[in-house]
């Protein structure tokens, strides 16, 4: 008898440390990538910026050197961030601007808003190989289509590619073909506004562009600052477009930090000098997304938060 | 007035937008005399279809496009089940540390890659990965922060009286999972399939980096090879970016539906 009640304890301790330990089973398999694929490769990364690590023989500890040699002695290092840095002011906000002009003519009543919808989106469906392939061809200095529409409207076109004054502005104008998600995410916050606040708008004889700005900008400004973060990174880490479109030239003059990295990487097999590299990219990123966030509260606009001051106010 | 504006202006931009597609397609199914053509040719006199098999033969394509179907359908078969797993856990239940795991998932989505990509690579070279499509795939069953993201959105909009009457039954949280959920949330695992699906499909780095032999290229690596090898075959390299281009888009218009409905929109938002 005082056996079975034992049993019967033992088996719902056993039974209530299951229940326990289920929900941890159902996210391990994110546990798991997350320690294989994610932390362990920072830590790993971390440790290997302090050595001078070759993929195949000796590595040495070599302290801060490699951080001492790329920030005063290699102007490349210099170079490639400036060129990025020169790429994301270009990037960021045409991207935003132009993917936040999108979004407002698709949300006017217009016919067809599906089909145009769908034409922004296409290039963001494809891959960045094809991309640059495409756009490579449309550059051509001779052959180019951009050139010749160029030609018809009296401009002379100049070498895209091969000219280091407009190879970096080639590479903005292929990359922002693909601000379809940008638009996409802008106008799912565009019709999330409330259309009482514009017929009151209009009611009172407030015109368009005002409304525009005292009414759109505000209300989407959260969503605005997820895509200005989202084009930072995206501009930090550009490397397919330039790496197969250029090549990083002419004269360097799309040689991009992400680039830099990847040839101390495999190029040069620098593996410790090139997981310092990407600690710097990192940092860069994440410092701008901190700044971003942080100077957000001065321009965005949170209605929750506004409801909440009104209420104290009371 | 402001409505003809508003015309013109889509008009204009898909233009911009269509005219590149429009452009490459056409270059791939012109004749070698009209390619060079001054001014250029907007409609081939006639249409060269066998563009296509040429340039498919050029390098060996069957072999590349083995290769991506297999690493694009082995990592979707992954990320669609361990991500649904993982994101029905953090939706329906309660357990010591799940919000701060939650908040650690979601900022693993700002690191970039490329801070990843170097010790990545050390670490599969040294599991002996390197020059097979392991690193391609393998990853895939270790459930992507975004994608856990979004399905957990959708799990948390479905009442969670069904799983307690499920659970009155006497059905476990496996069964709960498998038989009601997994059912429930096909619209957002076809969304997540299909993001996945065009990730993989389209991934050029991750292949640049991890395969050496040609015999195990995935397609993208493949077209970025004609740049080296027939740097001036512009028809070939048309003609597979026209093929490299299809699938992806076949599958946006028929997923369209979900990923329109402004699931991306709102994911962030929520």
């Amino acid at each position: 008898m005082s056996t079975l009640v034992v049993q019967d304890e033992a088996s719902e301790e056993r039974h209530r440390f299951i229940e326990k330990l289920t929900p941890y089973l159902f996210i391990s398999p994110w546990i798991l990538g997350f320690l294989f694929f994610t932390l362990g490769p920072l830590i790993f990364s971390f440790i290997m910026s302090f050595y001078d690590w070759p993929v195949v023989g000796e590595r040495t500890f070599v302290g801060l050197q490699n951080y001492e040699v790329m920030l005063t002695e290699d102007p490349l290092f210099w170079d490639s961030l400036w060129i990025t840095v020169k790429f994301g002011l270009f990037f960021v906000p045409f991207n935003v601007i132009l993917g936040l002009l999108l979004a407002v003519l698709l949300n006017q009543k217009v016919f067809g808003t599906g089909v145009f919808r769908t034409i922004f989106y296409l290039p963001s469906v494809i891959s960045g190989v094809a991309l640059v392939t495409i756009w490579a061809w449309i550059y051509s200095h001779e052959y180019g289509i951009l050139n010749f529409l160029l030609g018809l409207a009296g401009i002379e076109g100049p070498n895209w590619l091969g000219d280091p004054n407009w190879s970096l502005l080639a590479i903005v104008i292929a990359s922002l073909w693909g601000l379809g998600g940008t638009m996409l995410i802008l106008l799912t916050g565009l019709q999330s506004i409330p259309k009482e606040l514009y017929e009151a708008a209009k009611m009172s004889g407030v015109p368009a562009w005002a409304r525009l700005i005292y009414i759109t900008i505000p209300m989407l400004s959260p969503m605005l600052l997820f895509t200005v973060i989202t084009s930072i990174i995206s501009a930090f880490q550009q490397l397919t477009i330039a790496l197969l479109l250029t090549g990083g030239g002419p004269l360097e003059s799309t040689y991009f930090f992400a680039m830099y990295i990847y040839d101390n990487a495999f190029k040069y097999f620098e593996m410790g000098f090139a997981a310092a590299n990407s600690w710097v990219m990192f940092l860069i990123i994440l410092v701008l997304s901190m700044l971003v966030l942080k100077s957000s509260s001065a321009w965005v606009y949170y209605e929750g938060e506004m409801k909440n001051s009104e209420a104290a106010d009371d | 007035m402001t409505r003809a504006l508003t015309y013109g202006a889509l008009l204009f931009l898909s233009a911009m937008f269509i005219i590149p597609f429009y452009w490459t397609f056409i270059t791939a199914v012109k004749s070698i005399g009209e390619l060079y053509q001054f001014p250029p040719v907007f409609w081939p006199d006639e249409v060269m279809w066998d563009n296509f098999v040429t340039a498919w033969f050029k390098q060996p394509f069957d072999v590349y496009l083995k290769n991506s179907v297999i690493v694009v359908i082995l990592s979707t078969i992954g990320q669609l089940f361990s991500c649904s797993l993982v994101a029905f856990g953090f939706a329906r239940f309660k357990f010591r540390g799940r919000d701060a795991i939650f908040v650690l998932l979601l900022s693993t989505m700002m690191i970039p890659w490329d801070v990843k990509m170097i010790p990545l690579y050390m670490e599969f070279n040294m599991l002996g990965w390197i020059n097979t499509l392991k690193p391609l795939i393998v990853p895939a069953y270790f459930a992507d922060a975004f994608f856990v993201f979004l399905l957990r959105q959708y799990i948390m909009t479905v009442p969670i009286e069904i799983d307690e009457a499920a659970r009155m039954d006497g059905a476990n949280s496996w069964q709960i999972y498998w038989r009601i959920h997994l059912p429930l949330m096909m619209p957002a695992l076809v969304l997540v399939g299909t993001f996945h699906f065009m990730n993989a499909w389209n991934d050029y780095l991750g292949p640049l980096i991890y395969l050496n032999d040609q015999s195990k290229y995935t397609l993208t690596l493949g077209l970025s090879m004609f740049k080296g090898l027939h740097e001036t075959d512009i028809t070939s390299i048309a003609a597979i970016t026209v093929v490299l281009c299809i699938p992806p888009l076949i599958l946006f218009f028929f997923a369209q539906r979900y990923i329109m409905d402004g699931s991306i929109g709102s994911s962030v938002k929520g």
